[in-house]
């Protein structure tokens, strides 16, 4: 039987029971929208955590002071060095021809004072090399200056929270704020970029590396971001920055090489496996389907008895007549899944711009997968009642019997 | 052409069995016309289901052109069943979803005859039958005599060299009967075996041979003029 023939064939029969076809049509199309949704929902939520947390490019790497075994687990997030990090060794790293630039970071909490108010607030010590690290753009004047690294400048920069909680509707460019024993002069106020989670400069006070090695009474680094230069291997880079410190701590390994991927790694992976699961329990609403499939498929051959029988008498083989009613039920679950993927993206699209911060995309093995299991379920389950069909005797078929293999 | 020995079919009904066909043995020439008559449940449509490979007997033998039906496969059967075998059945059992030229053509389609093939075919078969208006008519909107001329035309399409009619008229009136019966007998003069299982001794009486059948075995054959060629005595004595 030709293809174009059986499609027609089919749909002569999926037109008259429109029901029956409705119904299964629903019972795919919400199967497979449902795993859709979930999956889509599911990688959305571990897309937003990662670019929530991906402050850094993939080409960062992040240093921290002390020798911590990286394998396996979390990487350390505090890290007791033996040795400082100093600026000197700050200034050697950035000398490597495989390093793209270097940003020192010397974190803590200081009180600061404006005017008649104070309040505790996270000050950040670097140099202007953070500025492009990170990408931060300005909303009012500027930068830190480049500088040597030594040099103590008495200037900073405010994120847009502090400038609001400190000076409120006043103007705060060219103000001076007082840090812990220092005073410092705002020269710019960093742009709001809307991130809400992990390592956010809106409500830090950024200053000189230098001040804040005198504010907090120290000569280490808390980290240091150094960017590979593109092109370079960043393996080769690690392994570089790796023996470069050795050599200048003493033959001493006691500095640890961090990626952002492995800190998002475990994260990644931890919402992944929530994705796959609420997508296997969507996809149990397919194999419902699937059992509906499989009754209506029984039905329809008790009652089309008569007809069977003619289409054997007239030339059909056991085989074609199998054929007819599993390419019924995969036509029906093909459009249903077409139906389901097609709603599916819809709700998304719908929830996306609704919420535009929140991303969603449907994994690819989530899309794939659900066409396989409702095509897979549809011939599985249509195939016993389809059998059924083939093996009727031809004389039994035409009395309208049904013949009780 | 057709060649039956001792083709037997027992039915076994609550510990009671019941011959449909017993030990039935059959001689039929190319381009013959035959009608079967006898007695309800003497097994005249048993024994056009075993012709047309509508069923399968328990024991016995079947040559249809020179060929052992008992040595084929269900997928061989299906095919002399679609080139060789036509069939016209007393209800009919057309496809109500389809449209006459759809239940017409449903032979060629199962064989995946492309369309344009199909088209002259069966626009010659509805005009030689009258039935060009009605080609995309559904059966329920056809009269008794209408829908059978349609189930003829679906029978002969693929020019059978056999063709198998089970009470062909037992739903029309005598108007209606006339014309199919000579419809088929038209078909027969072309060269078409046909066999027709009747109750009415009139359409029975037109065959060439009448065969009559009694507890599933032949019990009398008369020819054109009313004289036994055949009858179970004879062929006591035969067997003497
Ligand atoms: N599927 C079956 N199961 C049991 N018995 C059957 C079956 N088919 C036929 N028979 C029996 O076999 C015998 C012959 O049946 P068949 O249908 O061939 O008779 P028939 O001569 O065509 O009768 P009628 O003129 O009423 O159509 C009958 O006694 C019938 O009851
Ligand atoms: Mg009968």
């Amino acid at each position: 039987m030709r293809v174009a023939d059986l499609i027609q064939f089919n749909l002569h029969l999926l037109l008259r029971q429109w029901f029956r076809t409705l119904m299964i049509l629903l019972a795919t199309a919400v199967g497979v929208a449902a795993v859709l949704l979930l999956t889509g929902l599911g990688e959305g939520a571990r897309r937003f955590v990662l670019d929530e947390f991906s402050l850094l490019g993939q080409d960062t790497l992040i240093m921290l002071p002390g020798r911590k075994e990286t394998t396996g687990g979390l990487p350390p997030l505090t890290g007791e060095g033996t040795r400082d990090i100093t600026l000197e060794d700050v200034a050697a790293l950035e000398r490597l021809p495989e390093i793209q630039m270097v940003a020192p970071l010397i974190v803590g909490n200081a009180q600061v004072y404006v005017g008649g108010r104070n309040r505790e607030i996270l000050t950040l010590g670097t140099s202007a090399r953070f500025f492009d690290l990170r990408q931060l753009s300005m909303q009012q004047g500027q930068a830190l200056p480049q500088a040597t690294l030594e040099q103590a400048g008495s200037v900073c920069v405010i994120g847009p929270e502090v400038r609001e909680i400190l000076f409120g509707a006043a103007p705060a460019l060219g103000e001076w704020i007082r840090v812990g024993d220092r005073r410092f002069r705002v020269i710019g106020i960093v742009e709001d970029r809307g991130e809400s989670l992990g390592m956010d400069v809106s409500n830090q006070v950024i200053i000189p590396v230098a001040s804040a090695q005198q504010i907090f009474n120290t000569q280490g680094m808390f980290r240091v971001l150094l960017q590979v230069r593109p092109g370079a291997s960043f393996d080769s880079a690690r392994q570089r920055v790796l023996e470069l410190m050795q050599q200048r701590h003493g033959g001493e390994r006691d500095v640890t090489l961090i990626t952002q991927d492995a800190l998002l790694g475990a994260f990644s992976d931890i919402l992944h496996l929530l994705t796959l699961s609420v997508g296997a329990i969507a996809a149990i609403s397919l194999v419902v389907a699937g059992i509906l499939i499989m009754n209506i498929t029984l039905i329809s051959v008790s009652q089309r008895t008569a007809e069977i029988g003619l289409l054997k008498a007239l030339g059909a083989s056991a085989n074609l007549v199998r054929l007819l009613f599993l390419s019924e039920a995969l036509m029906l679950s093909t459009l249903g899944a077409l139906l389901g993927i097609a709603s599916g993206y819809a709700l998304l699209w719908l929830g996306h711009s609704i919420w535009p911060q929140f991303p969603v995309s449907v994994p690819f093995w989530a899309l794939s997968g659900s066409l396989v299991i409702a095509l897979g379920v549809a011939t599985l389950f249509a195939w016993l009642p389809a059998s059924r069909a083939a093996h009727l005797a031809p004389v039994l078929a035409l009395r309208g019997e049904v013949h009780d293999a | 052409m057709i060649r039956l020995e001792q083709l037997c079919k027992t039915y076994h009904l609550g510990g009671e069995s019941v011959h449909a066909l017993d030990h039935f043995d059959l001689c039929i020439e190319a381009g013959d016309y035959l009608s079967v008559m006898g007695p309800s449940g003497s097994g005249k449509s048993t024994l056009l289901n075993m012709l047309g490979l509508l069923d399968t007997p328990d024991s016995g033998r079947y040559w249809l052109e020179e060929q052992e039906m008992g040595a084929l496969s269900e997928e061989q059967h299906a095919r002399v069943r679609n080139q060789r075998i036509g069939f016209v059945f007393q209800a009919y059992h057309l496809i109500d979803r389809l449209s006459a030229r759809e239940n017409i053509e449903l032979p060629l389609v199962l064989t995946g005859v492309p369309p344009r093939e199909r088209k002259p075919r069966v626009d010659e078969l509805l005009e030689r039958l009258g039935l060009e208006h009605h080609a995309t008519h559904h059966p329920h909107q056809l009269s008794g005599g209408q829908r059978q001329r349609v189930a003829i035309a679906r029978a002969v399409i693929r020019r059978p060299a056999l063709l198998l009619a089970d009470e062909p008229t037992g739903n029309l009136d005598s108007h209606a009967s006339g014309e199919v019966i000579s419809l088929l007998e038209e078909l027969n003069g072309e060269g078409i075996t046909l066999l027709v299982v009747t109750h009415d001794p009139a359409i029975g009486g037109r065959a060439r041979r009448r065969l009559w059948m009694q507890d599933g075995a032949l019990i009398r054959e008369t020819d054109g003029d009313g004289n036994t060629v055949n009858s179970e005595s004879d062929r006591a004595d035969a067997r003497r």
